[in-house]
């Protein structure tokens, strides 16, 4: 049996599979590590169409950096916990599978008229692969996308500016009197206490 | 490879379906995002079949911007969910059905 | 009737031009009053009077003048301006003066004079003086346009204006709500013969495509089939019916005694009322072009002069009684229109102008001099309280009457001898039975007011009125004694006055003898008199127990026969009902209805479709998939 065959068929299962677990588990944490698999799975699938730079890329920045920063937003709002088994919405989970299921058959029908299920990948990649897929990437990218790559550049530089204006606490010195309200409240004592007033 | 094209097809399309169903159904602001994620992931595997199937890599540049604007999405969307939490105490987007509050 | 002959149309000029100012000058002085009037007190009443003896003196002098021409030339029209000009359609205000409208505005305001100076005294002290005064001379004005019109539509705008008036001065004590109540059903009833006689118009404009006399009349025969002639003349009949009070359109004129005297007199006895007489006279070469149109004139006119003279037998108010006087002489007047003699008519209507004005104008001194009393029954003896009352009021009555060489005579006797003369027995028998009638009525009216002893307190207190209101009374008897030397037969000056616009007098060969006719009509008129003295005048017959014996007939005659009755139960009850109905039913329930249920359904929709706004992110996102869905399977099916 061929080796993309088998590798195929052995992580597109894994691959649905782990999806459909994100949907299903309750906790958060457990959701992002099922996507986790998930992308890995999806890596690979890349790899199985002769992308090996965007499998390398998919592994770092996919799963190593957004899942991580995830996992950190998750914990840090301590918001793992998704009650509530029946929806409030009408209707909402019902239709949502409906259609889903109407979606893939019509995807289905349309790749059985169009494509066929039988064609498969044409020879000839490993000329446009000619020196290695990265360079080929590369030479495309900064050669015919180049602009397009430096917008995006900008694009992630505004990004991150942005985030770090949404993220900002404001920043205020605190007052005398919220220092004096503070203490008024505060329970701890602010002396040793009289041992002759001990219990016994 | 051996592997028709059209399977990858439709392993990406039942990838977007699920990621839907996920959009759909949960009510964490978090996981909906997640969710998000595998669209845009199932995205990315149609894109890379599609450049396997003509032999051209724009696809595959396709799919690399796909990503990159993807994480920097994902940086702007948590830090506008974590300045909702902290507004509201809450990411239940069930919660947040009206323009007051 | 033999057809006139066209005459050529001159223009007016000389003294001739200044017609214009006839109608001009009431309406001039009428706009005066009516700002002015209430500040300078008794002069309203004599500049008013004067402005209509002015165009008095206008008239006369038109009237020289066109007497001046030739018989065969006497038309003069004087083009004022356009009015309406659309397309092929004009109108213009023409003032058009022949025979006939000769006649009518030396009627008009000769008597319409007269009757001024009497309102001077009658009206004396009322608070709204002026304005009373404005709108008689406004209704001078219009009455004028009427007449002098020289086509349809400046004849209805006379036709309307005077309406106007008459309800304006019927209402004039409004403070009252019977005299209101009697302006609104005065002006109400003809209304309805003014609509019908406005399709007739229209009807005119279709078959002619103008509304000018001088086209119509030459090209009546011609244009028009025997139904569109009988459609025409019999629409403008019909509001003849409503303006001149024939049956059935009659109940208006004797509640319009509301009003007060002098307007009784100018208007619903000399002047208003003959405009109908005018019309059909005016009108003729359209009712000769069809076959029945005059027969249902004369018709009616026949029924009008029966059924309004039984009435007037039995009335006990005096005014009311002249009321259903005027109904039947102008039925009379319609009678003779009806059988081809329109001279006779006209003449006829200047008699009765002068008899009739003179006696409403003598009523209205005795109501005076009874301390406002109107009913009968508490008169008696007045004859010695208020001699000239009373000489020209017998004076009148006796022209009234028919008695032998007074204006009466002449008029009456020339309508029942042209309908002997043709072989209309029919018409003769029953008219002469009117003609009994009318002494009859009008003799008790006499007997009971001045003669015997005085049966109440006031009559006992009566004075004579003061000169400003004699006079007039002496003018207008004088009129009524003598006027008949203007006719004197259907070969008199009038007949051949007239004969250029309406044609020679249908005089026939046949019937009785002209003695023995005339011996018949004396006899007639002798006895209705001599029958009047023997039960009221002479003392010897208690004639209120003779009434009180032949009852129910007399309260039913008194009441008019219950046509208001009968006509409230058929029109207005319904009328009311349906008014109710639309208002609280169809529009309150049914339009407001339906208005609100749309607005509710508007509601109920919005807020069904508010259901939409959930503000659930996750609903929207649902929606957007199904779109999504929707929209692939479609495509997918295209392809």
């Amino acid at each position: 049996m061929p080796l993309d065959n088998v590798v195929f068929w052995v992580f597109a299962p894994i691959s649905i599979a782990s999806a459909v677990g994100m949907l299903v588990v309750r906790n958060a944490v457990h959701a992002a590590l099922f996507l986790v698999v998930n992308l890995f799975t999806i890596a690979v699938m890349y790899l199985l169409l002769d992308a090996p730079f965007l499998f390398a890329v998919q592994i770092v920045v996919y799963a190593g950096a957004i899942m991580v920063l995830f996992l950190f937003v998750i914990m840090l709002l301590g918001v793992d916990r998704d009650v509530d088994l029946k929806d409030r919405l009408f209707a909402q989970r019902g239709l949502a599978a409906l259609l889903a299921v109407g979606f893939v058959a019509e995807l289905f029908f349309a790749l059985r008229a169009g494509i066929g299920f039988a064609t498969k990948a044409p020879e000839g990649f490993d000329a446009v692969n000619d020196p290695g897929n990265t360079q080929a990437v590369a030479e495309v990218l900064f050669r015919d996308y180049f602009f397009p790559f430096e917008v995006t550049s900008i694009l992630l530089i505004v990004a991150a500016i942005a985030t770090m204006v949404l993220a900002q606490r404001k920043a205020r010195a605190v007052t005398q009197a919220e220092m004096d309200a503070r203490a008024a409240t505060s329970t701890t004592p602010t002396t040793d206490p009289d041992p002759r007033e001990l219990p016994a | 490879m051996r592997t028709p094209i059209a399977y990858f097809l439709l392993l990406s399309g039942i990838l977007f379906a699920l990621g839907t169903v996920g959009v759909l159904t949960r009510k964490n602001a978090l996981l909906i995002f997640m969710s998000v994620e595998l669209q845009l992931n199932a995205v990315n595997l149609a894109l890379i079949a599609f450049s396997r199937m003509h032999n051209d890599l724009t696809g595959q540049v396709l799919a690399f911007f796909s990503m990159v604007v993807a994480a920097a999405e994902v940086v702007v969307g948590l830090a506008i969910i974590v300045a909702i939490y902290r507004r509201r105490q809450t990411v239940d987007v069930d919660d947040a059905r009206e323009l007051r509050w | 009737m033999v057809a006139a002959e066209a005459i050529p149309v001159s223009a007016a000029d000389g003294a001739l031009g200044l017609l214009w100012l006839l109608p001009a000058i009431p309406l001039g002085v009428a706009f005066v009053n009516l700002f002015f009037g209430q500040k300078v007190g008794r002069i309203a009443g004599v500049v008013a009077s004067l402005a209509v003896l002015v165009s008095f003196g206008i008239a006369a002098n038109a009237v020289r003048e066109l007497l001046a021409l030739p018989p065969e030339q006497r038309l003069v029209v004087q083009h004022l301006f356009d009015w309406i000009s659309v397309g092929s359609f004009k109108v213009g205000v023409d003032l058009r003066l022949d025979a006939i409208s000769a006649t009518m505005i030396l009627v008009v305001t000769g008597v319409g004079a007269l009757i001024h100076i009497y309102a001077i005294g009658y009206m004396h002290g009322d608070p709204r003086f002026g304005r009373f005064f404005a709108y008689l001379n406004l209704f001078v004005f219009f009455m004028l346009m009427l007449v002098l019109g020289g086509n349809y539509l400046l004849l209805y705008l006379g036709w309307e204006g005077v309406g106007l008036c008459s309800y304006l001065l019927i209402g004039f004590w409004f403070e009252k709500e019977e005299n209101a109540e009697a302006a609104k059903k005065a002006f109400i009833t003809t209304r309805i013969g003014d609509s019908a006689m406005m399709i007739g118009l229209a009807l005119i404009v279709f078959h002619f495509g103008t509304l000018d006399f001088e086209p119509i009349f030459g090209a009546a025969g011609e244009v028009l089939s025997n139904g569109a002639a009988t459609a025409v003349a019999l629409l403008l009949f019909a509001g003849a019916i409503g303006k001149s009070a024939q049956v059935p359109l009659h109940v208006w004129l004797p509640d319009a005694m509301a009003g007060p005297t002098p307007v009784s007199a100018l208007i619903h006895a000399a002047t208003m009322v003959t405009a109908g007489v005018y019309l059909v006279v005016r009108s003729a070469p359209i009712f000769e072009a069809s076959s029945i149109a005059l027969d249902v004139v004369a018709v009616v006119g026949l029924v009008t002069l029966l059924f309004a003279g039984v009435c007037a037998v039995a009335q006990w108010d005096i005014k009311r009684a002249l009321a259903y006087s005027t109904i039947s002489q102008l039925g009379y007047m319609f009678l003779a229109a009806g059988l081809g003699a329109y001279a006779a008519a006209m003449f006829f209507l200047v008699a009765h102008a002068f008899y009739k004005a003179l006696l409403f104008l003598g009523s209205g001194s005795v109501i005076h001099g009874m301390d406002e009393e109107q009913d009968m029954r508490k008169m008696g003896g007045l004859f010695r309280k208020m001699p000239v009352t009373a000489v020209t009021m017998i004076l009148g009555a006796l022209a009234l009457a028919g008695f032998p060489f007074m204006a009466g005579f002449f008029a009456k006797d020339v309508v029942l001898e042209i309908a002997n003369t043709n072989e209309r027995w029919g018409f003769y028998v029953l008219g002469s039975i009117g003609a009994l009638l009318s002494a009859t009525y009008i003799g008790r009216l006499i007997f009971l007011t001045f003669f015997g002893k005085p049966r109440s307190e006031q009559a006992e207190d009566a004075h004579e009125s003061p000169a400003v209101m004699w006079i007039p009374l002496a003018v207008l008897a004088l009129g009524a004694t003598f006027g008949g030397w203007l006719s004197l037969g259907p070969e008199g000056r009038i007949s051949s006055f007239m004969e250029p616009i309406v044609g020679l007098v249908p005089e026939g060969e046949a019937g009785l003898g002209r003695p023995i006719f005339y011996a018949v009509a004396v006899a007639v008129t002798l006895t209705g008199l001599i029958l009047t003295w023997w039960i009221h005048g002479s003392g010897r017959v208690d004639w209120l127990a003779q009434r009180e014996r032949l009852e129910p007939l007399p309260r039913a005659s008194l009441n008019g026969w219950y046509v208001d009755r009968a006509y409230d139960l058929l029109f207005v009850q319904p009328g009311k009902t349906a008014a109710w109905l639309a208002a609280f039913v169809v529009d309150a329930k049914g339009i407001d209805g339906l208005v609100n249920a749309i607005g509710g359904g508007v509601k109920r929709l919005a807020q069904g479709g508010r259901l939409m706004q959930t503000g659930f992110v996750r609903s929207y996102a649902l929606a957007v998939f199904v779109g999504a869905v929707a929209v692939l399977a479609w495509v997918g099916w295209r392809l």
